[in-house]
């Protein structure tokens, strides 16, 4: 009898509220990788996407996604050198000066973010996320290869679909010594020693191909990776706002500053005399 | 990126009736199908500026669809887990397309309020901030059409502010305006409240002038710099006007003030 009771009775409140199911739909944040993405309801998403936000095909699309930037890695014996500008583009709109280009994906890897600020966000976030788990399922870091990968896998699964961005990845491990690698949407994935990105990138390799060597000092590789966000800046429109250095060595990340452009700019050109065709005359 | 990407809104912009000539690039052959124009733009601005202590979020109540006013009240400001205890210190604000924003603020809502009540306390305003980043990207191939600026407390007790592009990018600020007239209030932002291009007069020659210090801005003088703003946007953009609606947020908690926009 009270087998048969329990079977037929409910703890009061059982069907009250949420299931567990369902708050977890409302409460998961990371779709698994087959994804529970939203995808408008037409034949062909991709198509809507791009009518509907870019703004290269479509001039007047209406949402806008932020474009241009320069960033920079290159590798040299004392580890490696990341620098970026902060200037985000709607358009001819400058939407911020002050966007934080490099991404700290945990406290030994840096990504740079170039295309659409939202996907490198988003993906680089996923990947400090997958490094972590790495690290607890087999008990050591990640390497940069390893990670460099994982995110070339995801995003060429999404090749076609819109994805947008131009990553580099950069780390130091005991077995790979200073590792850098270029990654983008359309699912390349390069191992290098220098790499620029960006509406910029020509500007700051004209500089960084000039100037670089693998045997740079510390001090020396920092100036030479601000000197050619500078040049980048001066020269590319959609670049601008601050310089964010960083540092990548052996025992994790170094971050060397937010610098103002404008400043930098006239220090460069009054005391090593460069940038000599800017002159205050009125011509 | 945060911040980021402005729905454009240059003043010389042409309203339109929603997006009919947003298509595709034309093809030639293949099956055609229907045009698919999920989006409006709402039109009207929002704009957030940030204190020591307090974070004030502003947005006008004007409603349009192309030329035609369909409301003079019609908030883009919303509350954020509150569920009528007066505990809740966040703010959400969303201007574009305001059925995406509206659907976006239930979702949001849905979610703070639900961990509010799984973990007895409230969601703290960084971890909001990136839970409405991911909720922006999970409509990544099909986005919100929004621009949303969410406004708190720090767990300092700073006020914070946080700008997003319609796919989730976002970062913090001290102040941000989005919208329509974003192109108008913005440089009069970064004039008034960052001091952007102002230097001390006479302390040093060239490029050697002391840029002017930044200072935390009083309560009462924000005030006056938002109702400014929106005057001055009233005057020279056609989507914004009728009321301008503020919402303050203190450690005492939300207050409210509405003063009325020019209405033509």
């Amino acid at each position: 009898m009270d087998t048969l009771l329990a079977q037929y009775t409910q703890s009061p409140y059982a069907s009250e509220g949420l299931t567990s199911e369902e708050q977890n739909d409302y409460t998961e944040t990371l779709p698994p990788l087959s994804l529970k993405f939203a995808l408008p309801p037409v034949s062909r998403p991709s198509a809507f996407l791009r009518a509907a936000t870019d703004d290269y095909s479509n001039p007047n699309c209406p949402i806008k996604i932020a474009h241009g930037t320069t960033t920079l890695a290159f590798r040299f014996k004392g580890g490696i050198i990341v620098a970026t500008d902060s200037r985000a583009t709607a358009g001819n709109w400058i939407a911020s000066q002050t966007v934080k280009k490099v991404i700290e994906i945990n406290p030994m890897l840096l990504g740079t973010m170039a295309g659409g600020a939202a996907d490198c966000q988003y993906w680089l976030a996923y990947l400090g996320i997958q490094c972590r788990l790495h690290e607890l399922r087999h008990k050591r870091r990640i390497s940069v290869a390893a990670a460099s990968k994982i995110l070339a896998n995801l995003v060429y699964s999404y090749k076609g679909m819109g994805l947008s961005m131009g990553t580099m990845i950069t780390g130091v491990t005991p077995e790979e010594g200073p590792a850098l690698y270029y990654i983008d949407s359309d699912g390349t994935r390069l191992s290098g020693n220098l790499f620029c990105v960006g509406s910029g990138q020509t500007f700051a390799y004209g500089v960084l191909d000039a100037l670089y060597k693998y045997d740079l000092e510390d001090d020396e590789a920092l100036e030479l990776g601000k000197r050619s966000i500078l040049a980048a800046t001066h020269r590319d429109a959609y670049s601008g706002g601050y310089i964010n250095l960083y540092h990548v060595k052996e025992d994790g990340w170094v971050k060397h500053g937010f610098m103002d452009t404008n400043p930098i700019f006239w220090q460069t050109k009054l005391e090593k005399g460069e940038f000599s065709n800017v002159t205050s005359e009125l011509i | 990126m945060a911040s980021i990407m402005n729905a454009g809104g240059l003043p010389s912009d042409q309203p339109g009736y929603s997006f009919s000539n947003a298509s595709a690039p034309s093809e030639s052959s293949g099956p055609r199908q229907h045009a698919f124009n999920p989006y409006t733009d709402n039109g009207g601005s929002t704009l957030g500026v940030t204190g020591a202590d307090f974070a004030i979020l502003a947005g006008d109540t004007r409603s349009t669809s192309g030329y035609n006013i369909n409301t003079r009240y019609a908030p883009k400001l919303f509350r954020i887990g509150d569920d009528g205890d007066s505990s809740s210190r966040i703010v959400l604000s969303v201007v574009g397309f305001a059925a995406d924003g509206n659907a976006l603020k239930e979702r949001l809502d849905a979610i703070v309020k639900m961990y509010k009540y799984q973990h007895g306390k409230p969601m703290s305003v960084k971890a909001c901030a990136q839970r409405l980043s991911t909720i922006l990207y999970q409509k990544r191939f099909f986005p919100y059409y929004v621009h949303a600026i969410l406004g708190g407390l720090d767990d300092d007790g700073k006020g914070a502010l946080y700008s997003y592009d319609p796919v989730g990018s976002y970062e913090r600020e001290q102040c941000r305006a989005a919208g329509a007239a974003a192109s108008l209030i913005m440089p009069f932002l970064d004039n008034q409240v960052n001091y952007k291009n102002q230097y001390i007069p006479a302390s040093g020659t060239g490029h050697e002038l002391q840029p002017r210090a930044i200072e935390s801005l009083p309560k009462e003088d924000v005030i006056g710099l938002v109702k400014d703003a929106f005057t001055s946007a009233t005057e020279r953009h056609i989507e914004v006007g009728d009321g301008l609606q503020m919402l303050i947020i203190t450690k005492d908690g939300i207050e409210e003030i509405y003063t009325p926009l020019k209405r033509d």
